[in-house]
């Protein structure tokens, strides 16, 4: 590893903040917590894809003067969950539109008889025609949504590309799809919510976006902001599962609150959190490229369009970053790209690790190497004579101003994983093997924090304060739920201030409490949040000096007892600090043209697969990724981040399939939606290029979503290479295999009678 | 529903009596009578690995079994393992090697990888994957959670595991 300047704390492996308590089982998720004369909750979801309900009834057998019920009649404010657009009603109201849309809600003091209760309420249907593929929304045939469909569109255009097909040497098409993939966090959304007329609601919950959470609340209850107050508990996992669903359970919980006048708790089991909440949105991606004779991208044409589900939540950025990502780390003077977003009868698809970019870079990730195939050139030497470097422009015409090391990482990458020699190496063995093995490389990159102009509208404000109990603590809304929020963004402070790690503690994730720095989402945390913290961390040190005397050069004592003196003169010690996007990055939403991230993350990622030519299956054996995201803030944390997220990728391509039957997730349960077991997951060999960036917390880009992206094109493009058979669907299960590489022995057709 | 029943239960060297439902889950009785909430649910189902725990010595999804059937035996959860404030090695080098990440899986990781050094004090690699195939974490991709338990295999004794 190339290391930057030394410091005391940022760069080192300090234990994990809120470790302890997790490894002796006393860290408290959502339902470990009880609150006095809590209620237990749950919902009647629809059973059909689309129609009007015609009635509602409820089985005599059950006594329902036990139960508090909650139905769309019963919200004070609005009926919608605040996302961009508000499209989603909180609860059905005379219609359904994807199946498990929640209808009505139940509480009951206990949680088996409310199970029970659920079953009991008969709900009748007037069914409509629904739309479950992108193609039927695209044809309009039915009209689901709006107008046309479509939750969504972007154009962009650089150059010209139209005038390129008549004079390219090579013209390569492709088409690539890639399913649903469900997020499997191992603690399921939940959360529990108390009411009264005197504080209002509050909720505590599973989740990634306590502000989130808190707008939505606002508008389905109409109260005001301080009426509202949103806790993170103990997050088991959420990968942005958990960054959207969780607006819409604490909206139903707090509902049957109100009207039980009880604490509500309302926590999913397996089968319901698979069935009812969102997925990763499906996609089909189509390529038409124009090269030179010396394999130069002359033209690129793509057209994306993603299934977005029922309602349009999340789908518009999603489809964002997907545009934004789809031509790959690559320069080319002409490209065009169009995408839309269309809606089905089927659960929202929603936010999930990567946000549109897995789907866009499985896809030109999959065409380089079926261009490479077809014009006869080394899929390395093509990706390398197409990089994109330094002073080079992106698709959105932005001009790359930071140094771009792709070359340095593929050779790395190369080197470390023997590509050339395995791939000789595999050439001689697989003819006369029934295993074939095959080597498969990704390179990409991963825009950090928000697209375009979404972080100067989120305008997120952190800081930090001292205790009187002599404590340091970070006040953000950004969460814990596994990445090392509370770890990195604590090292940033006591990096700056001159203490100790153990001095600096977290604020509790609690609206009541900290201020407002936006959702922990789009790897925005350690880069955007932990410059705040560092600048809120400076400035402190600077009141210090300026108000209590603290000396340019200060030991940890010295610092305490400033931060006492400041607090006698001025009653608290504190330090907060606005976002500033960094000078020369500009966005224009109306063109889609501009700097459509402040920074990226680079990886360049290689499988080598194992096709059992006798069973179909298709194994990783060993992954190698190579990445540059600025400064590495926390080695082991980090590492963690990019073999975690090189796991789902794995799970993405060879594991993972959400079965769909009548727009309804068929196999919600753990026995047969299927991730990758501690026996599947090959070797994972991770490099790290440091090269800090000047607008994030000590240097660091965002790391979370990067290591998604490229696995499942890598996987691909070694099974290509194993079997020289091309697949450009995933997931890729052996059936898929066994279709097309099987052939059926020919049968005579029965003669008719 | 059959009526609530006195079972006997030894839980980390202690010890019980609850009155319950003898059909009701080891889970469920660890988690809501015993207030033992470090013991996780994941699917309800036997396929994640977060409810495991210890009955008599051997590794079990405490999902699968009604308590009836746990009656007299020795339950070994993850409350049990730190002595006297001290963590276990396996506890110290997950802290260590970055094995807990979101933590819902680590209690259930825990046990699992305890049960299998009490058998096989220095697995080997294949030996660790094997042994910890039963628990899913979506977090890690398992390579820190592989690191920690050599790790721990390494740093102690046999008799310490055997406790």
């Amino acid at each position: 590893m190339s290391t930057p300047a030394k410091n005391r704390i940022v760069g080192t492996s300090v234990p994990r903040k809120e470790g302890v308590d997790k490894l002796r089982g006393t860290a408290r998720y959502i339902d470990d917590i009880q609150r006095e004369g809590m209620w237990h909750g749950a919902t009647v979801r629809s059973a059909v894809p689309r129609g009007f309900i015609r009635s509602i009834g409820f089985d005599r057998k059950i006594d329902w003067s036990e139960f508090g019920v909650v139905t769309a009649a019963d919200i004070p404010g609005e009926n919608h969950i605040q996302m961009i657009v508000a499209d989603q009603p909180c609860l059905a109201d005379g219609q359904v539109n994807h199946c498990e849309e929640a209808i009505l809600l139940i509480a009951h003091p206990d949680k088996h008889k409310v199970r029970e209760a659920v079953d009991a309420v008969h709900v009748e249907y007037d069914l409509l025609p629904p739309v479950f593929s992108i193609e039927e929304s695209e044809n309009q045939q039915t009209v689901i949504w709006g107008a046309d469909n479509c939750f969504k569109s972007f154009q962009l255009e650089k150059g010209d590309v139209d005038s390129v097909w008549s004079h390219a040497t090579h013209i390569v098409g492709g088409e690539y799809r890639t399913g649903a993939q469900e997020h499997l966090y191992i603690e399921n959304n939940g959360v529990i919510a108390e009411y009264s007329v005197e504080t209002g609601v509050t909720v505590w919950g599973s989740l990634q976006c306590p502000f989130y959470a808190h707008k939505s609340l606002l508008a389905v209850f109409n109260l005001p902001p301080e009426k509202v107050r949103v806790i993170q508990t103990e997050t088991g996992g959420a990968f942005g599962g958990k960054e959207d669903y969780p607006s819409v359970i604490a909206s139903h919980a707090a509902l049957l609150a109100m009207k039980c006048g009880h604490p509500v708790k309302m926590v999913y089991d397996r089968v319901e959190d698979l069935a009812a909440t969102t997925k990763r949105h499906p996609s089909r991606v189509r390529h038409r490229t124009a090269l030179d004779a010396n394999g130069k991208l002359l033209a690129m044409d793509i057209d994306i369009a993603t299934d977005g589900g029922a309602y349009s939540t999340l789908s518009s950025t999603v489809l964002s970053r997907a545009t934004l990502h789809s031509p790959g780390p690559y320069v080319c003077p002409n490209v065009r790209i169009r995408s839309h977003a269309w809606a089905t009868n089927t659960v929202p698809y929603g936010a999930f690790r990567g946000f549109g970019a897995p789907q866009t870079v499985f896809a030109v990730e999959r065409h380089m190497d079926e261009i490479a195939a077809s014009i006869n050139i080394d899929p390395i030497e093509l990706r390398r004579r197409n990089f994109i470097h330094e002073g080079e422009t992106t698709a959105t015409e932005q001009l790359m101003r930071e140094p771009i090391i792709l070359d340095k990482l593929l050779g790395r990458a190369l080197v470390e994983s023997n590509y050339y020699n395995k791939r000789a190496e595999f050439a001689k063995e697989n003819s006369g093997s029934a295993i074939k093995r095959g080597m498969g490389i990704a390179a990409f990159y991963h825009g950090s924090g928000f697209t375009g102009s979404g972080e100067r509208y989120l305008n997120s404000l952190a800081g930090i304060d001292v205790t009187a109990e002599g404590k340091v603590r970070v006040l953000v809304s950004s969460t814990e739920f596994g990445q090392g929020t509370n770890t990195v963004l604590t090292q940033v402070a006591a990096e700056i201030l001159g203490v100790e790690y153990d001095d600096v503690i977290m604020a509790p994730p609690d609206t009541g409490i900290v201020p407002n720095s936006g959702p922990t989402v789009a790897s925005r945390t350690a880069m955007v949040i932990g410059r705040l913290i560092e600048r809120a961390s400076q400035q402190l040190l600077s009141m210090l000096r300026e108000q209590a005397s603290l000396p340019e050069q200060f030991s940890r004592q010295q610092f305490f007892a400033a931060c006492e003196q400041l607090r006698k003169k001025a009653g608290e010690v504190v330090s907060l600090c606005r976002y500033e996007a960094p000078p020369d990055i500009f966005w224009d939403d109306q063109k889609y043209r501009g700097e459509a991230y402040p920074a990226y993350g680079w990886s360049v990622q290689i499988a080598q697969v194992a096709v059992d030519t006798v069973t179909y299956s298709a194994e990783v054996e060993e992954f190698w990724s190579a990445q540059e995201a600025g400064r590495v803030i926390h080695p082991i944390l980090a590492t963690g981040q990019i073999e975690g997220g090189i796991a789902q990728g794995i799970g993405y391509a060879l594991y993972e399939k959400v079965v769909l039957q009548n727009g309804r997730m068929a196999n919600n349960q753990m026995t047969n939606y299927i991730m990758p077991t501690a026996e599947d997951v090959p070797p994972i060999h991770v490099f790290w290029e440091e090269l800090p960036f000047g607008h994030g917390g000590f240097g660091a880009k965002g790391i979370g979503e990067l290591p998604h992206d490229g696995p499942a094109p890598a996987i691909l493009n070694a099974i290509r290479d194993a079997i020289g058979v091309s697949f450009n669907s995933i997931p890729l299960l052996p059936e898929d295999l066994f279709a097309k590489l099987s052939i059926a022995p020919k049968v005579e057709e029965p003669a008719s009678v | 529903m059959s009526a609530a029943t006195p079972i006997q239960l030894n839980v980390n060297g202690a010890n019980l009596t609850v009155t319950v439902q003898p059909m009701k889950r080891l889970l469920d009785v660890l988690r809501e009578d015993l207030h033992l909430t470090g013991t996780k649910e994941g699917c309800g189902e036997g396929e994640c690995g977060s409810c495991s725990v210890r009955m008599n010595g051997d590794l079990v999804n405490s999902c699968l079994v009604p308590v009836l059937q746990a009656a007299s035996t020795n339950i070994e959860t993850v409350e049990g393992l730190a002595r006297d404030g001290i963590l276990h090695p396996l506890q110290q080098a997950f802290l260590q090697c970055g094995g807990a990440q979101c933590g819902i899986c680590t209690p259930g990781m825990l046990m699992a990888a305890k049960h299998l050094l009490a058998y096989n004090p220095h697995p080997t690699m294949a030996e660790i994957r094997e042994g910890l195939a039963g628990n899913l974490c979506r977090c890690t991709g398992f390579m820190r959670i592989f690191e920690s338990v050599l790790s721990a295999a390494r740093s102690t004794t046999q008799e310490t595991h055997a406790r």
